[in-house]
């Protein structure tokens, strides 16, 4: 074992003194110091099981990961939070998941719309309710292309049949009447109702459109949620490559395309973490190859664009070169005038699906470094692709605890760490400087050509901005 | 090195490329005819559309309250060293901090059991062990308030037992506060949840308290997302030389100074003063309808005075002072008097371009009250009254308010509905300006009605919560962001005319 990955394991060890016993033997195997190599065994991190009681978890639940993440992005239906009131309350238009329409009239994106359950609904059960609503919505939005109906916790536990009244009504209706069973309870995290919602698609719509024609060249764009307008300017590279986006998921999706990416040639996945159930389904059933890629910063940008049109002919691999030699001096200038303000810096990263690993490069090409990265939701999977991302000794975490995070930037010391809204914060009372890596910040976009220099110009105003040096600390 | 110029979103998406780009994706949309579209949108604004719209029952759209947990927390994190501890599903928790975070931009802790699908088939009891023996040893808390998720609930956990077996277990100290409310997220809303998590509180650290009385009054501000508000009272009462007790403190929660670290439990409201209120000469309620329970309990088992002093608009805080200095003898200062005059002042100056304006308002029950009380005050015109939250005493109490003067002939409450309706309201029937939180910016993006934000959530707006809506100050407050919208307004609406006026 390497002194680096040694010292790291000390710097757990001391975090984990605080846990009562029972609770620190479990925390302890979801913290450890990164192996690139893959050699050191101690060095994995127990990943997608049950949090602790009390340990105050960053995570949320299924319904956030089947609403709040897939499916609410789907402009032109609309998601029904099924259940009490908070759950759509807090999670309404929080994600940013931009889309072209008029709301409320052919798109209900920014709406919280529920069937706000009563203490009469979970005595006599809700499905009444539901059929009415159902009725109700159909009146006052006709234009609307889909239903989807989104469980919360008590749907599930008092017995409701979902599923029977979105048969009854979709057929009498004429649109696709989604039931999603993402109940908050349902596994341990997000990640379940992700799955979740992937299995819906795949059942109620997936494969129930056409497209008018075909051509080689036609893709989905796949686990890009349009936060702040991040698909927009992944599509736009796509398009200039010369190839043809069938269909984007979720991200200012409509119902449409969710009906057609069969049709397409290859899937190309941005959010492995969310949506690779359905590229799996699509290659078992239909054949279509899947490519993972990265869309963050330079360095990963090109590699990509070669990755991708590696899967097309010349005419495509001819295009994506001449893409990377028109941006690239773009891109060199947006890294010459950051990069000497950002060179150095450590960055502490704890977000959930792609950004704990996608965004590494991104920082590497503005020269800073990341020290210790996590999921809150991930699997072993994510955690393999992101061991040989991240220097050897980094902290890699899983699910941490609030006093985890605050213990680790202690001793690691970033100059910058991104995390959620419920970090954010604590972060500025530390005067540490903090970017939200879950909504950008209400910034962006952050993928592709033009979303790079809107994340350099974002990291610098965070690191070098000069309130952080006006706070007065207590000797 | 100059700066250089990044394009973000507001501007990207604005360009010939990704408006191309956009034409191009209908393709693969299957989205309706513009024609078709355009027609739907301008039925959306007929009496007839707003007919349908008002027949829904069983579907709410954009409505404007949220669940008994959030304000349970809201409570708790008002009391000294107190950790918020929600038995459920641990999503809910994650909504409700992130909620709070929006609001006030600034950091909040609450714990959850993290409930899972093993805790629905055999209930919640490990997982409230474990999770208080966690949150115990974790944060060191000086009392963990327990509140509850619907899951809960609907499964039935039993937390009286519950926290009883975690002390005989003695997962947490024998002597340590552990207060509980059910807070089932399908009867009332937050402001529901603050009243039964305050009375929860209350109940179970002043027992056996009771002894010589302390001289003192209680405050209860209610679901009060004002931090301004909570320093104004302490400033305004510490001027009149009351000594007293405000239940629950969450100013310093939601507004605590930068110093380089991140406290925990940065003030809230002495568990040893709260246990003490018990002892005082009266409690007053800022609010009354998040406070229902707690007072009727205060009344019964305290034997105190218990009164609402609601201090929003010139009347109501008159009264408020009156009140407060009947009860505690101490008369209202000259400096308190000159605020006054002041904030009547203000009004004064302003009433030309707030008189007989028409508004509508959305948002909680008692911040509706002090809102039209204030308006009536002002010569405006409340119209269309939106509470989602509200029942039929508050919509006969608005009434009655509404009733006794001629601003307020013009004006309908309507309980339990939302914001959908309110946009069919603004269409048939239009007004000049309207008062909600950040949610309302949709009705003001469809019906062009400028907007006021007051209430909550306020999320697209900075330190608006940092300003008193109470007392003079709050009104002074309240008339300067209702004056300068409509000024605001005004100059939108006349750049092309010769009433640009430089001097209003």
């Amino acid at each position: 074992m390497s002194t680096a990955i040694k010292e790291t394991q000390k710097i757990i060890d001391e975090v984990l003194e605080a846990y009562p016993e029972k609770t620190r033997k479990a925390r302890a195997k979801h913290l450890a110091p990164n192996d690139p190599t893959g050699e050191c065994s101690t060095c994995r991190v127990k990943s997608n099981v049950k949090s602790r009681p009390g340990v105050m978890t960053v995570r949320g639940c299924a319904y956030a990961g089947a609403k709040g993440v897939v499916w609410g992005p789907v402009k032109d239906q609309i998601t029904i939070s099924h259940g009490p009131i908070g759950c759509g309350q807090y999670s309404w238009w929080a994600r940013r998941n931009y889309y072209n329409g008029r709301t409320g009239i052919d798109t209900f994106g920014a709406m919280h719309i529920t069937t706000d359950f009563q203490e009469r609904d979970i005595v006599y059960g809700g499905d009444k309710g539901l059929a009415a609503a159902l009725d109700e919505l159909r009146e006052v939005f006709p234009l609307a292309r889909g239903i989807g109906i989104l469980s919360e916790c008590p749907v599930g536990l008092i017995g409701d049949d979902i599923e029977a009244v979105a048969k009854k009504k979709s057929e009498e209706f004429g649109i696709p009447i989604v039931p999603v069973r993402c109940e908050g309870f349902r596994g341990v995290s997000q990640s379940l109702g992700h799955h979740i919602a992937n299995d819906t698609i795949r059942d109620f719509v997936l494969g129930t459109g056409e497209l008018a024609e075909s051509t080689p060249y036609d893709v989905s764009l796949i686990g890009d949620y349009n936060i702040g307008g991040d698909a927009w300017a992944s599509r736009k590279m796509l398009e200039e490559m010369g190839l043809r986006v069938v269909a984007q998921w979720t991200g200012d999706a409509s119902v449409n395309e969710l009906g057609i990416a069969h049709k397409s040639k290859l899937n190309l996945i941005h959010c492995y973490r969310s949506m690779n159930y359905i590229c799996r389904h699509m290659e078992e059933k239909y054949g279509i190859p899947w490519v993972e890629f990265n869309f963050f910063g330079p360095t990963k940008i090109y590699q990509s664009l070669r990755k991708i049109a590696s899967y097309f002919d010349d005419r495509i691999k001819e295009n994506a070169e001449k893409l990377i030699e028109k941006y690239k001096p773009k891109m060199d200038a947006v890294i010459e005038y950051y990069r000497p303000r950002l060179e150095g810096k450590k960055v502490m990263l704890y977000v959930g699906g792609l950004r704990p690993r996608h965004t590494i490069g991104a920082y590497e090409d503005l020269g800073m470094e990341v020290v210790a990265s996590g999921y809150e939701f991930g699997h072993d999977d994510d955690y393999r692709r992101t061991y040989p991302e991240m220097k050897e000794g980094a902290v890699i975490m899983d699910d941490a605890t609030l006093y985890e995070l605050e213990e680790f930037t202690r001793r690691l010391r970033p100059d910058v760490v991104g995390s959620g809204i419920k970090e954010k914060y604590s972060y500025h009372k530390m005067g540490v400087p903090f970017r939200q890596m879950h909504s950008w910040d209400y910034s962006g976009p952050y993928h592709g050509f033009d979303g790079f220099p809107v994340f350099a110009r974002d990291m610098d105003m965070t690191v070098n901005s000069p309130t952080w040096s006006l706070i007065r600390r207590k000797r | 090195m100059k700066t250089i110029k990044i394009k973000d979103h507001n501007e990207l998406f604005q360009e010939v490329e990704y408006v191309d780009q956009f034409a191009r994706k209908r393709e693969f949309e299957n989205p309706w005819p513009e024609e078709k579209v355009e027609e739907v949108a301008e039925w959306t604004k007929t009496e007839e559309y707003k007919e349908k719209n008002f027949a829904r029952k069983y579907i709410k759209i954009n409505p404007a309250k949220a669940c008994q947990p959030l304000g349970a927390i809201f409570c708790s994190s008002g009391f000294e060293g107190t950790m918020p501890f929600v038995q459920g599903a641990q999503g809910c928790v994650a909504y409700f901090r992130s909620h709070l975070n929006r609001h006030f931009k600034e950091p909040m802790a609450a714990i959850s059991t993290s409930m899972t699908e093993d805790a629905a088939v055999f209930g919640g009891l490990n997982n409230m062990l474990e999770g208080l023996n966690n949150a115990y040893t974790l944060y060191s808390p000086k009392m963990l308030a327990v509140c509850t998720t619907c899951m809960a609930e609907v499964i039935g956990d039993d937390l009286n037992a519950f926290i009883r077996q975690a002390r005989s277990k003695e997962l947490i100290p024998a002597d340590l506060p552990v207060p509980f409310a059910h807070t089932p997220s399908f009867v009332g809303s937050h402001i529901t949840g603050y009243d039964n998590m305050m009375k929860g509180i209350l109940s179970a650290i002043t027992e056996g308290k009771k002894g010589e009385p302390n001289g003192k009054i209680n405050i209860i501000p209610g679901f009060d997302t004002y931090t301004g508000n909570y320093r104004e009272l302490k400033r305004l009462l510490g001027m009149m030389g009351v000594d007293f007790t405000l239940l629950a403190d969450v100013s310093d929660t939601f507004d605590s100074p930068n110093t380089g670290e991140y406290k925990l439990y940065p003030g809230g409201t002495p568990l040893e003063e709260a246990a003490d209120s018990v002892n005082a000469l009266a409690t007053i309620a800022l609010q009354k309808y998040s406070t229902v329970k707690t007072m009727s309990y205060i009344k019964t088992e305290w034997s105190q005075q218990a009164l609402v002093l609601p201090p929003m608009g010139v009347k109501n805080t008159d009264r408020f002072f009156d009140e407060i200095s009947r009860i505690t003898g101490k008369p209202v200062p000259q400096e308190i008097e000159d605020e006054r005059g002041r904030a009547v002042d203000a009004m004064i100056d302003s009433h030309p371009y707030v008189h007989g304006k028409r508004f509508a308002l959305v948002g909680d029950p008692d911040l509706l009250l002090g809102l039209i009380s204030f308006l009536l005050e002002m010569g405006g015109i409340p119209v269309h009254i939106i509470c989602t939250n509200g029942d039929k005493k508050f919509a006969a109490e608005a009434e009655e308010l509404l009733g006794s003067s001629p601003f307020g002939q013009e004006a309908t409450v309507y309980t339990g509905k939302d914001m959908w309706h309110l946009r069919s309201l603004l269409f048939t029937d239009p007004v000049d300006l309207l008062i909600g939180n950040s949610y309302a910016k949709f009705l003001w993006r469809d019906t062009g009605t400028p907007l006021v934000r007051i209430g909550f959530p306020i999320f697209d707006r900075h330190h608006l919560h940092r300003y008193p809506v109470i007392g003079y100050q709050g009104v002074i407050n309240m008339v300067n962001w209702i004056v300068n919208t409509v000024l605001d307004e005004m100059d939108r609406k006349t750049m092309d005319t010769t009433s640009f006026d430089v001097i209003r």
